[in-house]
């Protein structure tokens, strides 16, 4: 068993779970969607991302870079989710709620990728 | 150091940035969450809680220590709590993470990987002809110089740090990126630009004959049709790479023993090779010619082997003088330290002609000439100089032939790859009579002086002489002299102070010093020699259609398409009223009965 290899994986299948949480349910129901899982989502993600640094192979590069595109999401839901709750203090009203998990929908369809890979390049490893 | 291991460093540099960065977000994300997990209390007085875009907000500007209040309202004691613990927890990981970055930036590995980048990159970026030079020490310099002041680019590999630290000091007027690293490793010699198209010729002069053999064969094996010009100081090492087809192997030795033989028998001859292959700027100076009689040799090393067997060669006896017990089958050779007189006058010193002091250490080489100039002043001296840093004292005795092994080198690499045609025509001058030589030189001398003059090459073809090419294409017959093309594109009446020495046609036919009427055709070559400014003059003429046209025939042509034009329909409309004029008139093919 290589630690590394652990560490690796529980975060790719975390940021994964985190995400499918927040994005779980009635699509313009802000009850369904809470926004402690979102930072939590973004959190992990980050972490995932900066582990596939470095990484030279071709799986790695892709690795990389849905990775990026989940973070790319996940910060832009955030940010609609701080605009209309501040900025223009509409509140989470069902339009928020929709763009902020249809955007968190998009990054759980990277980060599925990404577990996806991750299954693959196991199995390919026969040992 | 393997390149391939420069970007395996480049990226273990990368992976090495994880765990701060990791730190980081792990720290920013504790405090922010714990921020708005804390009790607090409204301006009212209600409690309230924090929101994550107020805490993300706060933590921003409290970790980068900017420090803006306690925003949206004034923090409970419990929040302050808190916010002390986040703040000496985002100091540890900013100092964590910018002392792991700056230590990275420190790491020599990762920046030999930075240097190696940019290397390439420079080389990759090349757009103008370049050479690829291996050695950058007294001969490499000398040549990166030359090769500056004739305006052509070039490439150094260089194994010691500390010489291609030297060469921003040099001052060359034009970028020349270098590398410190092993040439003996083809994939070093793949970065510096050996597989670019732009790569004229690769140059291995370094002091390991090994090295230069090992880059004779990559340049073989990876880049055929490049021109290697290749140092090598011993026999084995000359025979085993034109083994392998090296067109150029440079052994300096052998080089001024060729030299010297040569300006035994054949003193003209010498000069004038020696005052066309001079590096352009110098004054060669017409020295006396060696005389024939007794020869005694201080060192019978290396050089000293080659030039006892060119001097006997020519029938002169020769004296050895060396520490070590004679040689097999050598009669002539005392045992002793050269630079004493008892060893001299052993030698015959008094009644010999010349001497050739070319033992390995310079002030050796000195003190044997002075010793022997004073027992016998009217000695022909030939001086070995190892060293270009003892020019000095080499200067203060006036020697009549010094020879050092990096200028040799220099001029003949120079010679062999900036005009190809002149190794040909060196040639010929050794087949040539003396007689002929004499009266070549005193021509040429009197015309251009004794200042070395710009010797070069040009190819009449589309991509070398693009008006030129034109011209003859269009003359339709007309032969074009060579003597009109060598005119003062500004004044037609006026020669460009240049010559012509030799002529190779298309079909491989030579003509030797052609004259001007010689016509000119396409896929012509000349090797011309005269005044650098002449060069310019002629290479204006090459390229510009309407100066071209001018010279050759006299004819301002107007600029510009639409001034062609009426210029064509002028002369249509002249030819129209009958008169004839004094442009090209296409000869008739004769009528065949």
């Amino acid at each position: 068993m290589n630690l590394e290899k652990v560490v690796f994986g529980f975060f790719i299948v975390l940021a994964a779970t985190l995400n499918f949480g927040f994005f779980i349910g009635d699509l313009d129901n802000p009850i369904h969607h809470e926004v402690y899982e979102l930072f939590a989502a973004i959190v992990v993600n980050l972490i995932a991302t900066v582990l596939k640094f470095g990484d030279r192979t071709h799986i790695g590069a892709i690795h990389l870079s849905t990775s990026l595109v989940a973070d790319l999401q996940l910060i832009a839901a955030a940010l609609v989710w701080g605009y209309s709750l501040h900025v223009t203090g509409a509140g989470m009203t069902p339009e928020v709620t929709t763009k902020v998990v249809s955007l968190s929908g998009g990054a759980l369809f990277a980060n599925v990728v990404s577990v996806v890979i991750l299954i693959a390049e196991t199995i390919m490893q026969k040992r | 150091m393997n390149p391939a291991a420069y970007e395996s460093t480049f990226f273990l540099a990368l992976r090495r940035m994880r765990a701060p960065l990791i730190t980081l977000i792990l720290i920013y994300a504790v405090s922010v969450a714990g921020l708005t997990l804390v009790p607090g209390v409204d301006a009212e007085g209600h409690p309230t809680r924090m929101s994550l875009f107020h805490a993300f907000y706060f933590i921003s500007y409290t970790a980068t220590t900017i420090g803006f209040g306690e925003i949206p309202y004034a923090f409970s004691e419990a929040q302050r709590l808190w916010v002390i613990f986040c703040i000496y927890l985002s100091v540890i990981g900013w100092a964590y993470s910018i002392g792991a970055l700056l230590a990275l930036l420190q790491d020599q590995n990762f920046r030999n990987a930075v240097r190696l980048q940019r290397f390439s990159q420079a080389v990759r970026h090349l757009r103008e002809p370049f050479y690829l030079v291996c050695g950058y020490g007294e001969t490499g310099q000398l040549i990166c110089r030359a090769l500056d002041q004739l305006g052509l680019r070039a490439v150094v590999v260089e194994i010691e740090e500390s010489r291609v630290s030297q060469l921003d000091l040099h001052g060359h007027s034009m970028d020349i990126p270098a590398l410190a690293a092993d040439a003996r490793q083809p994939e070093v010699l793949k970065l510096a630009g050996l597989p670019h198209r732009c790569c004229q010729g690769v140059i291995a002069l370094t002091n390991d004959d090994n090295a230069n053999l090992a880059i004779a064969i990559a340049v073989r094996l990876l880049a055929p049709a490049l021109p290697a010009l290749c140092r090598a100081q011993s026999v084995e090492t000359a025979s085993n790479m034109a083994s392998f087809g090296t067109r150029h192997i440079i052994n300096p030795f052998d080089k001024f023993g060729r030299y010297l033989t040569l300006a035994l028998h054949a003193p003209a001859a010498y000069h004038l090779l020696e005052w066309l292959t001079g590096i352009p700027g110098t004054v060669v100076k017409p020295h006396r010619d060696p005389p024939r009689g007794r020869w005694v040799l201080c060192g019978h090393g290396r050089f000293g082997k080659v030039m006892v067997s060119m001097l006997e060669q020519e029938g002169i006896p020769v004296t050895i003088i060396d520490q070590a017990p004679p040689a097999e089958g050598r009669e002539r050779w005392v045992r002793g330290d050269a630079a004493a007189a008892p060893a001299l006058r052993a030698a015959g010193i008094e009644q010999a002609v010349g001497i050739v002091a070319c033992t390995k250490d310079d002030v050796d080489n000195l003190s044997i000439v002075v010793t022997a100039r004073e027992l016998n002043p009217e000695l022909f001296v030939v001086l070995r100089q190892n060293l270009q840093a003892n020019q000095a004292l080499f200067d203060a005795f006036e020697s009549d032939f010094t020879v050092v092994p990096s200028q040799i080198i220099a001029r003949e690499c120079l010679a062999i790859l900036t005009t190809p045609l002149l190794v040909p025509f060196l040639d010929e001058i050794k087949q040539r009579g003396e007689a002929w030589a004499s009266t070549l030189l005193d021509q040429l001398t009197q015309r251009f002086g004794w200042e070395a003059p710009a010797v070069w090459s040009v190819r009449v073809n589309a991509d070398q002489a693009p008006a030129l090419a034109h011209a003859l294409a269009m003359s339709a017959g007309v032969a074009v002299p060579l003597g009109n093309l060598l005119l003062d594109p500004h004044d037609r009446s006026q020669e460009l102070e240049c010559q012509a020495l030799y002529l190779t046609r298309a079909d491989g036919s030579v003509v030797m010093l052609p004259h001007r009427h010689t016509p000119i055709q396409a896929g012509d070559r000349l090797l011309l020699v005269g005044h650098g400014v002449a060069q310019g003059a002629l290479e204006l003429t090459l390229h510009n259609e309407n100066t071209c046209d001018y010279v050759l025939w006299g004819r301002e042509i107007p600029g510009g398409w639409i001034w062609e034009q009426l210029a064509r329909l002028h002369a249509c409309w002249q030819g129209a009223g009958g008169s004839t004029s004094g442009g090209g008139v296409k000869p008739d093919p004769g009528g065949v009965g």
